[in-house]
């Protein structure tokens, strides 16, 4: 996030796009709906009415992989309707002229049919969010999770850049962080391609300065991204794996390939608290500490790194992941991996990682954490992202065209599947939430959710199994009837290992960031033959 | 003991949370009432972020595939065999056949480790995690 959580209160336009904020950031929907109380507008992009979405006012519920025609819409009415910032263009921003040409060559009829919206409803929601000064955009994987996830993000950042509304408290472009730490390790360059902080892996001082901590050079050539080791099937190039705490055999698409895979890697050793579905598969499983029995820090969305502390000794013969890594460590005659406390490997990180400079164990414990970039010992932390300048400089206005999604519904495949967290009560493939009996009580199993057009053309009760196939698979799985969902597009998470949803979903994905299509696939509904 | 202040394990969100111990084990959790995020105020995954801690579903000894089934052994076994596999897989097919992924779930400490290993220790860049699903 490019602002602090507690700046969204603040804001006088929220513009909320593919997140179901209310279920999957609970904390980050209740500073929205207080915004929303303080009287400021509330316009959702998503193709669900989603809670959140039913608290808008402005719901656009587009067709799913249609953000960049919205977009490019909306930024074109703000440059008819003479709402951009041009001080801001002119003095922040590179590369304007080709937008403005591209957006003025566009067809705002043509935009409007393809995203489903009419065009009234585009120009309301353009003109609110271009009129106030204190607009932000919060996003989330309803965004990425395309096969054109950069240029959807690009979309994202030319609106709030053609309106100014990003170098100031209360307005900013927000992407919500899935998991406690997936910005942590981000930043921690658990990444193919970047040195702790986004360092550049072939920047020659980045190097020396690691080269110089570590005592031994890192590798010059990028890795493969998750997709590219879990879906190389038997002949890829990986033939030993080490998974720490994630389950992809749930979690990632195309599934089949993901089990076919693992399988038969020659090694596969997996840290995990539970026997997931993942370590099922490994030849090693280590038993993993869980939070309550080990210290460290997390880094939050809003940037916040925090201290959590250990409540109780690891259960039996577990042992922290931190421990784990370094005895194996030592094992392979890696230098560096004898460090007695997290503070420890912190200075470590602090003195090799510029934006976590400042951050040193008795600084978090004083504050509630730091907000990076923090630089240095005196730096007080950053609230709020791009105050004068960007990262790069200037930013860059790119020119983000739309695209079909991969699949698109044909007569075989008449629906279009989206897929998500589907519940408040469950988290990501639930091997935690489904523990506690009271969560598992609220949401006992997977539902798949379908409006009822659709329902009654296929003569389906609530509650009745059918059978979902994609080209890639089928499972069979409960209906709920519900005007969440528009017809012709039904939605179900990927909570249940008992129905592996992403055994259909595909593994096409965005070229530039690798992050696979799970939003959109098309998919056939049948219904089951009861004997 | 009095209670112990740590982050949620579950979104991005970053509430802070007390955990409530008993004889070595967490029975309960709550908000904390000053904490930036939280202000007093938990989901219903938060409320009860204390019940896998204890579930018997918990692994609890570190388990080898012997005879095509996983059987408890010794750290020192598993370990042993971890770090002669890879080192063997390194031997034979490269470093960069090696494939790590770190966790969104862990702490940064951790992350980093594991990357420092997988780049100085097992010599390739093959380190990504599920910041994409």
């Amino acid at each position: 996030m490019t602002n602090s959580i507690a700046e969204l209160e603040g804001a006088d336009v929220l513009l909320v796009t593919g997140s179901n904020t209310t279920e999957t950031h609970p904390q980050i929907g209740r500073n929205i709906i207080t915004a929303v109380d303080h009287g400021a507008k509330l316009i959702v992009i998503d193709p669900r009415k989603t809670d959140i979405a039913k608290e808008a006012h402005i719901h656009l519920a587009l067709r799913p992989g249609t953000d960049i025609a919205l977009i490019n819409a909306m930024m074109r009415i703000i440059l008819d309707e003479n709402l951009a910032d041009d001080l801001f263009i002119s003095m922040r921003t590179e590369n304007f002229i080709a937008l403005r040409d591209y957006l003025h060559r566009l067809d705002l009829d043509e935009l409007a049919t393809i995203t489903g919206i009419n065009r009234t409803t585009i120009h309301e929601a353009a003109c609110l969010y271009a009129r106030s000064s204190k607009s932000v955009i919060c996003y989330c994987l309803g965004v990425t999770q395309h096969t054109c996830g950069t240029d959807n993000v690009q979309a994202v950042a030319n609106l709030a850049m053609l309106t100014g509304n990003v170098e100031k408290k209360h307005s900013g472009v927000d992407p919500l962080r899935g998991q406690n730490n997936v910005q942590g390790a981000c930043d921690m360059a658990a990444l193919p391609a970047v040195l702790s902080g986004y360092q550049n892996l072939a920047d020659i001082d980045v190097r020396n300065r690691f080269l110089a901590v570590w005592g031994r050079e890192v590798p010059k050539a990028p890795g493969l991204s998750l997709t590219e080791m879990t879906h190389a099937g038997i002949n890829g190039t990986i033939k030993a794996m080490f998974i720490m705490g994630e389950n992809p055999v749930l979690s990632d698409p195309h599934l089949n390939r993901v089990e076919n895979t693992l399988k038969h890697l020659p090694f596969l050793a997996v840290s995990d608290i539970f026997l997931t579905e993942t370590a099922k598969l490994a030849h090693v499983v280590f038993p993993a500490a869980s939070f309550a029995e080990k210290s460290g820090t997390v880094t939050n969305s809003e940037r916040r790194v925090q201290l959590c502390h250990q409540a109780i000794p690891p259960i039996r013969n577990c042992k922290p992941d931190s421990e784990i890594i370094m005895q194996l460590g030592r094992r392979l005659n890696c230098p560096g991996m004898d460090f007695d406390t997290e503070a420890e490997i912190m200075e470590e990180i602090s003195l090799l990682t510029p934006i976590y400079g400042g951050m040193h164990y008795d600084r978090l414990a004083k504050n509630w954490g730091l907000q990076w970039p923090c630089w240095n010992r005196d730096h007080p932390g950053t609230k709020f992202l791009h105050k004068y300048y960007f990262a790069r400089g200037k930013g860059c206005f790119t020119i983000t065209e739309h695209q079909e999604p991969y699949e698109n519904p044909e007569k075989k495949y008449p629906f279009t599947l989206v897929t998500g967290r589907g519940s408040y009560h469950h988290y990501h493939t639930a091997t935690m939430t489904r523990k506690s009996r009271r969560l598992l009580r609220e949401y006992p199993e997977a539902l798949l959710e379908i409006n009822k057009e659709d329902s009654d053309k296929l003569n389906l009760r609530d509650g009745e199994t059918v059978e979902l196939a994609s080209r890639r698979g089928t499972v069979h799985i409960k209906t709920k009837i519900t005007d969440r969902v528009q017809p012709g597009t039904v939605f179900s998470s990927f909570h249940f290992f008992e129905v592996p949803i992403n055994l259909l979903t595909l593994d096409a994905m965005d070229p530039k960031s690798k992050c696979p299509e799970l939003k959109i696939c098309s998919v056939n509904l049948r219904k089951v033959k009861h004997d | 003991m009095p209670d112990i202040m740590t982050i949620c394990n579950y979104c991005g969100c970053g509430c802070g949370v007390y955990l409530r111990v008993e004889q070595n084990r967490v029975v309960g959790s709550y908000p904390s009432k000053n904490h930036p995020i939280s202000r007093g105020n938990l989901c219903s995954k938060g409320w009860h972020l204390h019940e896998f801690i204890h579930s018997a579903e918990r692994l609890t000894e570190p388990l080898l595939r012997k005879d095509g089934e996983l059987r408890p052994v010794s750290w020192d076994e598993a370990l042993d065999y971890t770090a002669s596999a890879l080192t063997e897989t390194k031997e034979k097919f490269g470093t960069n056949a090696i494939g790590v992924l770190a966790s969104a779930k862990c702490t940064n400490e951790e992350n980093y480790l594991l990357q420092k290993l997988t780049r100085i220790g097992l010599g390739t860049n093959n380190i990504d995690h599920c910041a994409r699903l």
